[in-house]
């Protein structure tokens, strides 16, 4: 079976005043329906950026595809015109957003704009819409769903509004669910439920889930396999297990170790948290020949400063881009 | 779980409910708009209820107010005011009405695709809309309506064409400050057509200051078309406020009623339209409202 989703050497830039910018550098991925792939990595890294590529998104004249295919089932939407863009986002491809505060239309009820997200793409009555939209809102498991169908935003909690969102992605039974850091703007408790709620409807309706997100946590809890982002480029890529057990890029380690382990500090050693020191470098250096975090990392040599780290695969699916990716 | 915490308080509200009960707060505004609804009623029923023919010579020049059975007395012609305050009323609200909604309509679309398109589309609507602010509306309406007749449909479409300008920049600032946010991100990722997000996501919510200002403009349509007809630039078939105004002009000194009664039509009309764009700015004005 090919792949239902498969990034080949995607390439992404940004024309900022400094100049053009690398903001997605030279990744590939590819990803089989009803798995769930998630990007980690701190703000800036280009996590969004992926996704809204992935949507053909990207804003207006400021960034393009420089480079690479993005294939989603067997189709390059790279090339694609905005027309048929249209017709599958929302359709094929949807997308859950950060705030779910903000990302519902304050001036219609949640019904109506599942019923409209509907109907935008299939040929239904109004009323059958309706019905449909009422339908989701309990399979997204909001209570009363019929009375609250007729809704506004501003009634409902942050974990409701996040629930009607994930509804009305869900509205065409997309092949590909693009979540941008979901639960991000939520409660812990919500949180463990949204996640909960995501991995049943992808049992459900076998559709693959992209997760972006910062919180390795929720990573080990939901993805198959993850890919850390760092600068515009990828760190590490493998499944969830061997890179937990044995991150192999020094970035990967820091985040894992940013991670509070409650249980274990319940014990009498606790650990301190550690940080990785240092921020990310800002857009104009994304594109230098060097390796990107080498100025925060602690096992830096000359060859980190001088040239870009090259993939470096191992036994069990880890990649690993980092010159020192066997010592570590 | 959520049966528990089924919170009365939140009763469903839909926003008309919710800006109908933020308007009832303004006293004067609700005055204003009954006042309106009986001019309005007035100006639709009133030659019916009165059927004297506006135009007809029905006593002696000048005679005042309450005497010989005319409730607002008769004009230089010996014309009926009262007759010609109810039938001017039709043609006034009829001008203001169609001139707003003249200049919504072309305001709206010229800043909803300003405000969308941004880029060179902007550029071209913002100096095209300048171009007419620069312009002297008096005189330009003034110059429409002699070259091409003073016709009703001519007046209101020069009022019109002179009083778009506020709408657009204002629904190009409402657009450009809403394109940005993420229900309309969300949106566009669902699939939505660029029609459907100027019309159907952006516009219901950049529609609040827009009917504030379209109630104004009403208002000063009705000031314009006075204006004009009492230079003279109306159709002479018809009688409206301004007109009455302007025709007994000459006499003000000598029967000042037949200037200040239609005057007085006017002013009150307008004030009544502004404070009801007030209290429509309360219940619509965002930044007014407690939630």
């Amino acid at each position: 079976m090919s792949p239902l989703l498969t990034v080949e050497n995607l390439r992404i830039e940004l024309t900022t005043r400094d100049g053009v910018a690398p903001v997605i550098d030279d990744l590939s991925l590819s990803l089989n329906a009803g798995e769930t792939l998630s990007f980690v990595g701190e703000s800036g890294c280009g996590k969004s950026m992926t996704a809204l590529a992935l949507m053909g998104l990207l804003p207006e004249k400021i960034g393009r595809v420089a480079a690479g295919k993005i294939i989603f089932d067997g189709e390059d939407i790279t090339h694609a015109s905005p027309a048929r863009l249209r017709e599958i986002r929302g359709n094929d491809i949807s997308m859950i957003f950060q705030e779910p505060m903000t990302s519902l239309n304050p001036v219609f009820s949640v019904g109506e704009q599942i019923a409209e997200a509907i109907r935008a793409h299939q040929n239904l009555p109004r009323k059958a819409a309706w019905n449909k939209a009422v339908e989701l809102l309990d399979a997204v498991r909001i209570p009363n769903p019929k009375g609250r169908a007729g809704d506004y935003p501003f009634q409902m909690s942050g974990g409701q509004r996040q629930r009607a969102m994930i509804a009305m992605a869900l509205a065409c039974e997309p092949k590909l669910l693009i979540a941008d850091e979901p639960t991000t703007a939520l409660d812990v408790t919500v949180q463990a439920q949204i996640f909960d709620l995501l991995t049943d409807l992808q049992k459900q309706s076998g559709a693959a889930i992209i997760l972006i997100t910062h919180d390795m946590g929720a990573v080990a809890e939901m993805a198959r396999d993850v890919i850390v982002m760092y600068a515009g480029r990828k760190a590490e890529y493998g499944p969830v297990d061997a890179i937990i057990e044995h991150p192999r890029h020094p970035y990967t380690q820091g985040l894992i170790s940013c991670v509070p382990h409650i249980v274990s500090d319940m014990t009498e050693e606790r650990h301190d948290l550690v940080e990785v020191p240092g921020i990310v470098p800002s857009l104009k250096d994304f594109g230098r020949d060097e390796c990107l975090f080498a100025s925060r990392c602690q096992h830096r040599t000359e060859e980190c400063m001088s040239k870009r780290p090259v993939e470096k695969h191992f036994d069990n699916n880890q990649i690993a881009d980092c010159w020192h990716a066997e010592e570590l | 779980m959520s049966d528990m915490i089924d919170e009365p308080v939140v009763q469903a509200q839909s926003p008309f409910s919710e800006a109908w009960g933020m308007f009832k707060r303004n006293h004067a505004a609700v005055v204003a708009l009954v006042f309106l609804g009986l001019v309005v009623l007035g100006a639709i029923f009133g030659p019916w209820l009165y059927p004297t023919d506006p135009f007809d010579m029905v006593w002696a020049p000048f005679s005042p107010p309450g005497q010989e059975g005319f409730l607002l007395g008769t004009d230089y012609l010996g014309r009926d005011l009262l007759a010609m305050v109810i039938n001017g009323a039709r043609v006034s609200l009829l001008i203001g009405l169609s001139a707003a909604v003249v200049s919504i309509f072309i305001g709206v679309t010229v800043g909803a695709l300003a405000g969308f398109y941004r880029g060179w589309v902007e550029e071209v609507l913002m100096r095209v809309t300048e171009f007419f602010q620069v312009l002297p509306t008096l005189l330009f309406s003034m110059v429409l309506v002699a070259l091409f007749g003073a016709s009703l449909p001519m007046i209101t479409f020069a009022i019109g064409i002179v009083s778009w300008t506020a709408v657009a920049r204002i629904t190009r600032s409402e657009f450009l400050r809403i394109r940005e946010l993420e229900y309309v991100k969300a949106s566009r990722a669902s699939g939505a057509s660029s029609r459907k997000l100027m019309f159907g996501v952006i516009l219901p919510n950049a529609l609040p200051p827009i009917i504030v200002q379209s109630a104004l403009m009403v208002g000063s349509a009705i000031l314009f078309e006075a204006g004009l007809s009492f230079l003279g630039l109306t159709d002479p078939n018809v009688v409206s406020w301004g007109q009455i105004i302007g025709s007994n002009r000459q006499y003000i000194l000598d029967a000042s009623f037949t200037v200040t009664i239609p005057g007085i039509a006017i002013f009150v009309t307008v004030l009544a339209i502004s404070l009801v764009g007030d209290g429509l700015n309360d219940a619509l004005n965002p930044k007014l409202r407690q939630r």
